[in-house]
């Protein structure tokens, strides 16, 4: 009932044309990720994601579109055909590989712990019992800590938005976050609001095999199974963006180390 | 093909969150139906200031919208470094705006109370003359009057526009899974994200709050054969009266 | 003073407004419709329209979004796909438009039909006493008197529905709501911003009562009030 309502009522409906060529190529991000990606205050979105994604549509000479969409909508709007592919800073973890595919990875971070500086809090169980931590829902620090902390003790507080997180830790509601570490320094360390707050303890990448397999194997682009064609596509372009230093030059302007990891 | 797993492995955090549900509209349409009581009377019977105190409270908790009244509560009065010293300090009533339960107590509360000051004031303004007159003539004081005639009257008449009232609570409610708490809706939201199952995990959740809704339905339909049974059928179709 | 976001939070009042007008067209079409079959002496009509007023209303907005606006794409697909069309895309704004036009629909159904009935049956049936036919009727007698009736309802819900445009925030349109929050988060001034979208809204509310009034003013021509 409600579906042939919606089919009625929607005149504002555009159509698109599926380009089996991928010479135009909607790239979706979610725009509250900085530096990887944010929103201007004009509403278009910029970041590092964004960069990698509009030099790899250069590289394969496609024109890329962009679409903003909430992180908790990502994969499902990617498996409804609403955009070609996903480039948001998005793990590759065997958990999201069942629905979605991925591209090689353009960079690895770990994850880490934010707190006020000289806190004595660290990643591990032990130390975090009874604190409240703040993720982003839907993200790899979200599962690692609903894995291994949630229900030992540890007061876990679910975000729409790692900014939400950051005002809330500001604001001294939570005790500390567990997030992306390359985020968390270019997108809140780094810049005014996170003056007095620093890293505890050690990031990790995963110090066992379990916590591997939750973390991930880096960042890559998702796209749907079927389109086999259009993450070769990418990977070629993401090989030769590496290896002709476009890379370097956008690694660069946000990060002062090397961010690819092995 | 129905993915019951989604249901069935998240039915413990469903169950928590028809809790808190629950807990915040009841306690939120207890705590604005206490305050406005007095608060309509002010506004129908009071000096002309406090009347218009009133009216300025009421249209602006009734001009914007609550989502925008709950964040600006949360997230607002967050970022201000004197109530943050404040809750550093454990001020007990700061304290209270630095839990996501207390801010959206708060806002709920404050804002069914405004819509229900303007029921029960309009509910005051339909009084009988006559119901006035007679108890000016039984001698009784102006407060007798308010608080054994009027008061009594008008809450009778309000309850088919209350019980909308009620009702839209029990659903504005659901923004409170935007400030981090998990409510009925909050536990759809972490169900469809490690699921990415939209049907299974909001339809579950809206059946819910169906039930929810004919229950308090019921509830109110008893009250009114209780205390309205006197008068005749209400118009149909009008949300808020 | 708005640090560099007033363009685009103007361009998201804008939007705002766009979805609450277009969302009321929508309502109240559903909302004819569906009074008018609530009314139909036809079973087949009135049983998904008791149905359609039933679940909506008991369902929150917030839920029926993230529902319509998760789910629709899925189901939209399914369709489009068995019936060999080309992909539809439903935008944030179009889940936003339909999911506040389907919901305020039902309320706008239970509004109508009270009006429908408000109309004395004698005046209906003195004018097919004199020949109009169904559509005279309709148009001189039934409609133009049921509006008067109507009018109370329908700014009601319009003022709920108003605010109701806010929810279209949490499905990523960029409305008003959004771009406050997103300005708050970048340069941790939520208050600020905050407040400038409440500001707005209490101006759309003040806007609309004036409108509302007027319209009341206008079909209310001739009949006589009881002492206020």
């Amino acid at each position: 009932m409600k579906r042939s309502l919606l089919l009625a009522a929607l005149v504002l409906v555009s159509h698109s044309v599926v380009a089996k060529d991928w010479d135009k190529i909607r790239f979706a991000t979610e725009g509250a990720y900085p530096p990887f990606n944010s929103t201007a205050p004009d509403g278009s979105v910029q970041g590092f994601d964004v960069d990698i994604g509009n030099a790899l549509c250069a590289e394969m000479k496609a024109e890329c579109t962009w679409v903003k969409q909430e992180w908790d909508g990502m994969i499902p709007a990617l498996m409804s055909r609403k955009f070609d592919a996903i480039s948001a800073s998005m793990s590759i973890t065997a958990e999201r590989k069942k629905k979605v595919d991925f591209t090689d990875k353009y960079y690895a971070t770990p994850l880490a712990l934010v707190a006020k500086k000289g806190s004595p809090l660290r990643p591990e169980l032990a130390s975090l019992k009874g604190k409240r931590i703040g993720v982003q829902r839907g993200t790899v620090a979200d599962n690692f800590a609903g894995h291994f902390w949630a229900d030992h003790g540890v007061d876990l507080v679910r975000y729409a938005k790692q900014e939400e997180v950051y005002l809330d830790l500001g604001a001294g509601r939570i005790d500390a976050t567990w997030v992306d570490a390359l985020e968390a320094d270019g997108g809140f360390l780094t810049k005014p609001a996170g003056a007095e707050y620093d890293f505890a303890g050690s990031q990790v990448f995963g110090r066992n095999a379990e916590e591997k397999a939750v973390i991930g194997e880096g960042v890559g682009i998702a796209i749907r199974k079927r389109d086999a064609d259009l993450r070769d596509k990418l990977n070629t372009a993401l090989k030769a963006i590496r290896a002709n230093g476009t890379y370097d030059e956008i690694r660069k302007k946000y990060f002062p180390h090397d961010i690819y990891g092995e | 093909m129905i993915e019951w797993a989604v249901i069935t492995e998240n039915l413990p955090e469903y169950a928590a969150g028809l809790w808190l549900t629950l807990q915040l509209t009841v306690l939120s349409l207890v705590a604005g139906l206490l305050l406005a009581v007095p608060l309509a009377v002010l506004r129908t019977a009071g000096p002309l200031v406090v009347s218009r105190m009133v009216w300025a409270y009421s249209y602006f908790f009734r001009g914007t919208p609550m989502l925008v009244q709950l964040l600006l509560v949360y997230y607002g009065l967050g970022q201000f470094e004197w109530v943050q010293a404040r809750w550093a300090e454990g001020n007990g009533f700061w304290l209270i705006f630095r839990e996501p339960y207390g801010c959206a107590l708060v806002t709920f509360a404050l804002n069914t109370c405004a819509y229900t000051t303007e029921i029960i004031a309009g509910a005051l303004r339909a009084t009988p003359h006559g119901e006035i007159e007679a108890a000016q003539a039984c001698g009784m004081s102006r407060l007798t009057v308010i608080r054994r005639i009027l008061v009594p009257g008008a809450l009778r008449r309000a309850i088919p526009a209350y019980s909308n009232e009620a009702i839209f609570m029990l659903h504005g409610t659901a923004i409170a899974s935007t400030i981090t708490l998990v409510d009925l809706t909050g536990a759809a939201r972490n169900a469809y994200s490690q699921h990415f199952a939209p049907f299974e995990a909001f339809i579950f959740a809206g059946l819910i709050y169906m039930c929810v809704t004919f229950a308090l339905v019921g509830l109110f339909r008893l009250a009114e054969r209780r205390w309205l049974g006197h008068l005749q059928p209400r118009k149909a179709g009008s949300v808020k009266a | 003073m708005l640090h560099g976001y007033s363009s685009s939070l103007l361009d998201g009042a804008w939007l705002t407004l766009q979805v609450a007008v277009l969302s009321l067209v929508l309502a109240l079409v559903l909302g004819l419709a569906g009074a008018s079959a609530k009314l139909s002496r036809s079973r087949v009509l009135r049983a998904p329209a008791v149905l359609y007023t039933t679940v909506v209303r008991g369902i929150p907005d917030l839920v029926m979004m993230l529902l319509v606006f998760y789910g629709g794409q899925i189901g939209i697909n399914q369709i489009t796909d068995r019936l060999g069309w080309d992909y539809v895309d439903i935008n944030p704004f179009a889940a936003g438009v339909a999911t506040l036009g389907f919901i305020f629909g039902a309320y706008f159904t239970e509004t109508f039909r009270g009006a429908f009935l408000a109309v004395p049956a004698g005046q209906l049936e003195a004018g097919y006493a004199y020949g109009m036919s169904r559509w005279q009727v309709f148009r001189r007698i039934l409609f133009p008197q049921m509006l008067r009736h109507a009018l109370p309802g329908l700014g009601n819900n319009w003022q709920v529905m108003q605010k109701s445009t806010a929810l279209v925030s949490i499905i990523g349109l960029s409305d008003l709501t959004w771009l406050a929050d997103q300005a708050g988060r970048s340069t941790h001034q939520p208050f600020l911003f905050y407040a400038v979208v409440c500001a707005f809204y209490l101006a759309m509310t003040a806007a609309s009562g004036v409108l509302f009034r007027s319209l009341e003013r206008r079909y209310s021509v001739g009949v006589r009030r009881a002492a206020a």
